[in-house]
């Protein structure tokens, strides 16, 4: 199978899609002539026109409510902010409008679109460039809210986006795009709700997505030398979230630690340990332990950056502590 | 410090005892626990014991005295202590003394009795479709930290959370303590996984003669719910229709051998109901109250009509014991009731009962269990019917058996699986022979 | 106010308009006059909740502009929706449902007096945040040029979008691409309480149409018929050209912002009020049309009482609706998608 990057997994799906079907089409900014700020859509403007990958002005309302409305007319827009940060300025669109229209219109004007970028830290990028969304986003009923961790994931999950008639939030990250994995040729999509065991394990259940996954497969490496065997769970969707498959791994471990890089307050990880508390009580030795950003907006200094970040030491350390070990 | 000697409600009905004998004579030194007196309940004679030390100085009784409980009957003190202020008021009932538990139970996996329970154990997750859903766990005692599934495990163990050290933070007790404790106290059949709970049904027929199994809260619940809506014992009715035509024709092959292998239809039944037994123990069990006592040996009570009443002599290890034996043994038993010749060990210890009322005629019947068994089969006669047999109508003789269960220690499906069994052996009577 | 045109060759084609035209516009604005009057009362009945924003006295801006489009255009407006519902052809009885908030409602009791939605006319809402609507205008016309086709859409708003952040960015790029949108200002004088002047540093809004290079005018929003030539011109030009047009048309409501809103004494005074509504643009077309000889007194109360009819059978129709089944809380939160 080919070893492809994340970027070439996306680039790939995008690609795929617009050949499937027509009334897709990709819009935002640098996205055409400059080939994508990330180059993620490199080549799709040679081969599409400039009709279907459309270079916007900078004006992220304004994009998101042009792919609304295309929507509404009919067309399947893929809307690219360059990052989730700008994407701020959009979200009346995102939220008041494209996961809303089905609703408020008693069912007439489902909003079949993606939007999609990267999301959260990169490196030094500071305080206004480095926010994690996800829990900002999976809020809100009537979107949907992706975000795989592996390129196998992204080309799978884009492709599920784009074909599903509802409004699909894609959170990638800057530094995904450069990760390889296998990613097969042929067509095949990863159903949205449904997250995968990365890893199998009997002592503690270890769960995550987007770039966690890769920090989440060193700590289980790690812990595996010391006889301690994680299961990993990538969640790849925060809404709709896959509450089975997390409980179902809990019951098996007894333990759970959930690793996100967004903050602590109202995070996904909040979310998680509710699903769990609910769903596995009787089967749980210890307190559920979350592993995320400190509490700061993100600093700029490298040695501060890394204090902020959760990382594989504060993980094996949470997971640690609910198997009590040491003690 | 003296300490007062009452006259104590030694059992939970007792409201008046009578002083049989002073063990001690007043003077006599006397250690906290030691035997003061033996008292007369209304069920029985049983100890007053001291619940001080000192010198037994004041019997304020005689032997033979009936007194009320709550009854000054005398005190224990110092030997220089001034005790008249005490004994003044003597004759005055104190505030009625709780039941007079045993000292403090050692370690063991069985809880305390019914009286409430110091460690309280978490109610059992979810429960099987036929029992009800079980009854929250009392008020949690906040001294007694546990993780939700250390509280289940112990419950499955039937171990007494307060019995376990916690290694925990802030003594937390967690999953290894239980696992510890039930390692070292649990028979080696016990599963070692965590995730799941180890089997409450013993191994049958090896080792020792039975083996106790406290109660979990789901059958406690069962037990207690059912018993409110039925009466003392709830009881259930599972009946069955078996085919008899191979037990027929093997029981004339076996009559045509001659004299000594002749076998009756009741003795065949026995013989298969004791098989089945052997293979279901849920079914061949004990109700005690506070547990189940399976056992691992089938002895099997046979109802035997006598003049003015019934009895049930009993044939002992049925299970491992050749239709002939059975049929000897059943014979012998059955002439012995009727002419009253029967030994009491020879018609109590039966740990399930058989009744057949089919030589009277009787095609089915509901047999009334006794206590403290479990199950009872009762025997129908057998009779040639029309059955449908492959789609062709048959001339077949059939037999109908009816098992009342006490669904404290039976459920549905457990009864089910043993008829179920019993079928198989009855209409595949080789089987008996392997 | 006289019509004024800039950059805009005049064509005197555009907006003829003959005998049925003119009685059909008369009734569709009479229509709309009667049905909001009774909404107030129907407010103050509790029978409408929320927010209601009433179109009387702007009668003129949506008829004379609707009325002209192909049944494949679209609409596209703000939350003072209700007139251009009816003007392009959404049923009374769906729209006074929608209002009762009951499930025979345009949008099933869903949306509400705000989010008016009929996919049959094309009438895309009926939206709550105030410019953001532009956009999606611009994404519609977006979509018609994607697929070579020739529809056009007429996007309303009111003169305070013009200063938010989504007016720039959805006229820019409409301008950029050059897409068949006609962005038409229906200019009231007042944002909620606040008077044009004290919110905008221009007066003359259509003017901010020049920051795009976008064919623009300024219309008497009181004259249905003068509204029906701009828009007829500002139409062909988006369906020839695919060029936008943005249309300042003057107009004036005579009831309050909503209905929580007092009608006047607050930020605009009772003589200014009554000075306008001499303007009433029912009676300038009837004015009109008398003069032609196509009504009369006789004539008009026939046609008073034959929408009166039509309003309170609508009154009735949602009346009688049942209210949304519980179920129904849960649906079109997705679209089950089969992939």
């Amino acid at each position: 199978m080919p070893i492809i990057t994340y970027r070439d997994a996306l680039n790939h799906a995008l690609r795929e899609e617009m050949q499937r079907d027509d009334r897709v089409f990709l819009m935002g900014e640098e996205v055409a002539v400059y080939q994508g700020a990330y180059k993620v859509s490199k080549g799709l403007l040679q081969e599409f026109g400039e009709m279907r990958v459309v270079d916007t002005p900078i004006t992220e309302l304004g994009f998101a409510g042009v792919g609304v409305g295309a929507a509404m007319a009919g067309l399947r827009p893929v809307i690219e902010f360059m990052t989730w940060n700008f994407a701020l300025l959009a979200l009346d669109q995102v939220v008041n409008a494209a996961a809303k229209m089905l609703y408020m219109s008693g069912g007439q004007y489902p909003m079949p679109m993606v939007f999609r970028g990267p999301n959260g830290a990169a490196l030094q990028l500071s305080a206004q460039h480095s926010q994690a969304w996800e829990s900002w986003l999976a809020h809100i009923p009537g979107l949907k809210v992706i975000t795989p961790g592996t390129p196998y994931d992204a080309k799978g999950l884009l492709k599920a986006a784009i074909r599903d008639d509802n409004p699909v939030v894609l959170l990638e990250g800057e530094m995904l795009y450069n990760t390889k994995g296998e990613v097969p040729d042929e067509d095949y999509i990863v159903p949205i709700g449904k997250a995968e065991v990365k890893r199998e394990g009997d002592h503690c259940s270890l769960i995550t997505h987007g770039k966690s996954v890769l920090t989440s497969l060193q700590v289980a490496d790690a812990l595996a030398k010391e006889g301690i065997r994680v299961e990993v769970v990538d969640l790849r969707t925060i809404r709709p979230m896959d509450v089975e498959t997390i409980a179902a791994s809990v019951r098996k471990t007894n333990r759970a630690v959930v690793l996100e890089e967004g903050w602590e307050v109202c995070g996904v990880g909040a979310q998680v340990v509710d699903y769990v508390q609910r769903h596995c009580f009787d089967h749980l030795d210890a307190p559920i332990l979350r592993v995320h950003q400190e509490d700061v907006p993100m600093p700029y200094a490298k040695n501060l950056e890394r204090a902020a970040k959760p990382d594989v030491a504060k993980t094996i350390a949470a997971i640690k502590q609910v198997m009590y070990v040491g003690t | 410090m003296a300490t007062k000697v009452f006259m104590e409600a030694l059992s939970p009905t007792m409201e008046e005892g009578r002083l049989v004998k002073w063990l001690k004579n007043e003077g006599d030194v006397v250690k906290n626990g030691e035997t003061l007196a033996e008292v007369e309940t209304d069920k029985a004679i049983m100890e007053l014991v001291a619940r001080g030390d000192g010198v037994l100085r004041r019997r304020l009784i005689a032997e033979g005295t009936t007194t009320a409980v709550g009854t000054l009957i005398g005190v224990v003190a110092p030997a220089d202590e001034n005790i008249d202020a005490l004994v003044a008021g003597s004759g005055t009932p104190a505030p009625a003394a709780p039941v007079a538990s045993p000292p403090a139970a050692t370690p063991a996996p069985a809880p305390t009795a019914a009286a409430p329970a110091p460690a309280p154990v978490q109610a059992a997750p979810s429960a099987p479709p036929a029992a009800p859903a079980p009854a929250a766990a009392p008020a949690n005692d906040a001294s007694l930290r546990s993780s939700p599934l250390a509280r289940r495990l112990a419950a499955d163990h039937g171990i007494a959370l307060g019995a376990l050290h916690g290694s925990g933070p802030g003594g937390r007790i967690i999953k290894r303590d239980v696992e510890a404790a039930a390692s070292s106290t649990t028979p080696p059949s016990a599963a070692p996984s965590a995730a799941t709970p180890v089997s409450r049904v013993p191994s049958p027929l090896s080792g020792e003669q039975y083996r106790d199994v406290p109660l979990t809260q789901i059958r406690k619940t069962i037990a207690r719910r059912l018993a409110e809506s039925i009466g003392p014992v709830p009881t259930f009715y599972l009946t069955a229709e078996l085919d008899m035509e191979r037990v027929a024709e093997m029981r004339t092959a076996m009559a045509e051998l001659g004299d000594a292998y002749k076998v009756s239809f009741n003795d065949i039944v026995i013989k298969a109901v004791a098989t089945a037994l052997a293979q279901h123990p849920e079914c061949n069990a004990h109700w005690q109250g506070d547990s189940i006592r399976y056992w691992n040996r089938v002895h099997l009570g046979m109802a035997v009509a006598i003049e003015d009443g019934l009895i049930t002599p009993v044939i002992f290890d049925a299970h491992s014991k050749g239709l002939s034996q059975i049929a000897a043994e059943s014979r012998d038993l059955a002439k012995r009731a009727r002419e009253r010749k029967l030994r009491p060990e020879e018609y109590t210890g039966s740990t399930f009962s058989i009744s057949n009322l089919g030589m009277f005629g009787i095609d089915q019947f509901t047999a009334i269990i006794n206590p403290p068994e479990a199950g009872i089969l009762a025997v129908g006669g057998i009779e040639a019917k029309a059955v449908v047999v492959g789609g062709d109508v048959q001339v077949r003789r059939r037999m109908r058996v009816t098992m009342s269960c006490d669904h404290r220690v039976i459920d549905g499906a457990a009864g089910a699986r043993f008829l179920q069994t019993l079928r198989r052996l009855v209409e595949n009577p080789l089987l008996l022979v392997y | 106010m006289a019509k004024k045109k800039t950059d805009l060759k005049a064509d005197s084609t555009f907006g003829e308009t003959d005998a049925p035209t003119r009685a059909a516009l008369l009734h569709s604005m009479l229509l709309q006059r009667r049905f909001e009057e009774r909404c107030a009362e129907a407010y103050a009945l509790g029978k409408i909740g929320g927010f209601c924003h009433l179109y009387i006295g702007q009668e003129a801006c949506g008829t004379g502009a609707i009325t002209q489009l192909r049944p494949d255009d679209y609409v596209i407006t703000t939350y003072r929706d209700h007139g251009q519902a009816l003007a392009r052809g959404i049923t009374p009885r769906a729209v006074m449902a929608e209002l009762f908030g009951r499930s025979d409602g345009c949008a099933r009791g869903k949306g509400g007096s705000m989010h008016l939605f009929d996919r049959n006319t094309n009438f895309l809402g009926g939206h709550g945040i105030v410019g953001g609507h532009v956009p999606i205008a611009t994404g519609v016309g977006f979509a018609i040029k994607y697929r070579g086709t020739d529809q056009v859409i007429l996007c309303f708003m009111g003169e305070s979008v013009v200063n938010t952040g989504a007016f720039h960015e959805a006229l820019n790029m409409a301008a950029l691409w050059k897409l068949p949108v006609v962005y038409i200002i229906e200019n009231n004088r007042y944002g909620m309480g606040t008077a044009l002047e004290r919110a905008s540093a221009i007066h003359d809004i259509y003017q901010r149409g020049a920051a795009y290079d976008m064919p623009r005018a300024q219309v008497d929003g009181q004259d249905v018929l003068a509204v029906r030539a701009a828009v007829a011109e500002a139409v062909h030009r988006a369906r020839t050209q695919s060029t936008p047009t943005l249309l300042e048309v003057r107009t004036y409501r005579f009831m309050g912002h909503s209905m929580s809103d007092a009608v006047s004494g607050t930020y605009r005074s009772k003589q200014e009020l009554e000075e306008y509504m001499k303007r009433d643009p029912i009676h300038v077309l009837r004015a009109h049309m008398e003069a032609l000889g196509e009504i009369d007194d006789a004539g008009m109360e026939k046609l008073d009482a034959e929408v009166k009819a039509i309003v309170q059978d609508s009154w009735d129709f949602a009346d009688a609706s049942p209210e949304p089944a519980v179920e129904s809380l849960w649906e079109d939160v997705l679209v089950e998608t089969t992939t």
